[in-house]
């Protein structure tokens, strides 16, 4: 059967595409996240994973408010990026990996998660950047990948708790896929961040370092808020951080922090990392 | 939404309601993804609005670039935002609009968050 290698959490504003496109990951603004990296990109020599299963939030590239959902999961051979409309670089085309993305869909819809299935699908910055920031030389894409969506768009979002037991659920699916295919999950989006309102500019330094320390310590912690509990915390995208609980699900009750690293701020937005291993 | 909810300052969420009201602002955000549009927006804004029926209060938003004003119409900020990059504008400059800072005293504000 299938192993999950670990899982990586991080944000991904888009300004990071910028900054690689520039060069600025030595910079003063863009070290303190960039090498946030390294220990990442050492593990992951050793934990060699063939497939990612990518959990992110679309920001308008491939849905919009006429269709509209909750969970989607990518079921394609190939997912492309595309121009998000204000100029960072469009990265190469991602190879899915249409199997485990089935095998992924069956498993949920027979748990009660009813995801739309997705043969075509943009991916945007929340996907291309992550995994970017982890296979910052490759030069072909190393993994194979499925892309699972979280609507972070459209009030009402699914509960922490519903995205907790997705990532679960995720997880049972992908340690019992036949074969030895090591997979590593990722987490993309948060931490505490608000662009919009008078309220713009919101950062939470302490509600983020307790989250994060809840992710190996009491992963369910954040599942006890409701998610305008967790906007009064963490600010209207701040949310995101439901990928983080989702792909802290997939390992299962306990976990270890291999790194971490945390940065206020890049962009509008407190910069966390996180790796976890089961 | 629970009408008991307490509100959280400073802040509106995207809701169906909100989503409703938005809904041709922000399709025209969404058609910025393409750059053939953002040319055309920035050739004609009058005609790419109209085309997309922004109601009055949108077509004036749009006109004031006033960032309050278009989440008031209904914009969703991750639409938005594809508005404000045929601006030239990033989102500390949206934060400094809404707050009424400087963007050197927005990104003060930021910097200080770390601390």
């Amino acid at each position: 059967m299938a192993t999950i290698v670990g899982a990586v959490t991080t944000s991904h504003v888009p300004s990071i595409g910028g900054a690689i496109a520039r060069h600025q990951e030595e910079s003063d603004y863009w070290k303190p996240f960039f090498d946030g990296f390294d220990a990442i990109h050492a593990w992951l020599r050793e934990a060699k994973p063939d497939v990612a299963v990518v959990i992110y939030n679309d920001h308008g590239l491939n849905f919009f408010l006429d269709k509209m959902p909750t969970f989607a999961v990518g079921a394609a051979g190939e997912y492309r990026n595309a121009d998000e409309g204000w100029g960072i670089p469009v990265l190469p085309p991602f190879p899915g990996d249409p199997a485990l993305s089935w095998h992924i869909i069956e498993t949920l819809v027979g748990r009660e998660f009813d995801p739309v299935t997705c043969q075509e699908l943009l991916v945007d910055h929340a996907f291309t950047l992550p995994m970017k920031l982890l296979f910052p030389d490759a030069a072909a894409w190393p993994v194979r990948s499925v892309p699972v969506c979280i609507n972070t768009v459209q009030h009402p979002l699914p509960s922490a708790a519903r995205c907790y037991r997705l990532g679960q659920t995720i997880g049972d699916a992908i340690r019992a896929w036949p074969g030895d295919a090591r997979v590593l999950v990722v987490g993309t989006g948060g931490l505490s961040h608000q662009l919009d309102g008078k309220r713009a500019g919101h950062i939470n330094k302490e509600f983020d370092l307790k989250f994060m320390e809840s992710l190996t310590e009491d992963p369910e912690w954040a599942t006890r808020f409701t998610n305008r509990e967790l906007i009064a915390e963490v600010g209207t995208q701040g949310i995101e951080l439901l990928m983080w609980l989702a792909a802290r699900g997939t390992l299962g009750p306990r976990a270890r922090r291999v790194h971490s690293n945390y940065h206020i701020p890049i962009s509008n937005t407190a910069g966390g990392t996180m790796l976890l291993a089961a | 939404m629970s009408a008991a909810a307490p509100e959280i300052p400073g802040t509106v969420l995207f809701d169906g309601r909100m989503a409703m009201r938005g809904y041709a602002l922000n399709k025209m955000c969404f058609s910025f993804n393409e750059a053939a549009n953002r040319t055309a927006f920035l050739a004609d804004e009058d005609a790419y609005c109209a085309a997309y029926g922004l109601t009055a209060e949108q077509r004036e938003a749009v006109r004031h670039r006033n960032v309050l004003e278009l989440l008031a119409a209904g914009g969703n900020v991750y639409y938005l935002a594809k508005f404000a990059g045929i601006l030239g504008l990033d989102v500390q400059d949206l934060g400094a609009q809404q707050t009424g800072m400087s963007k050197d005293a927005f990104k003060a504000k930021l910097q200080a968050a770390g601390r």
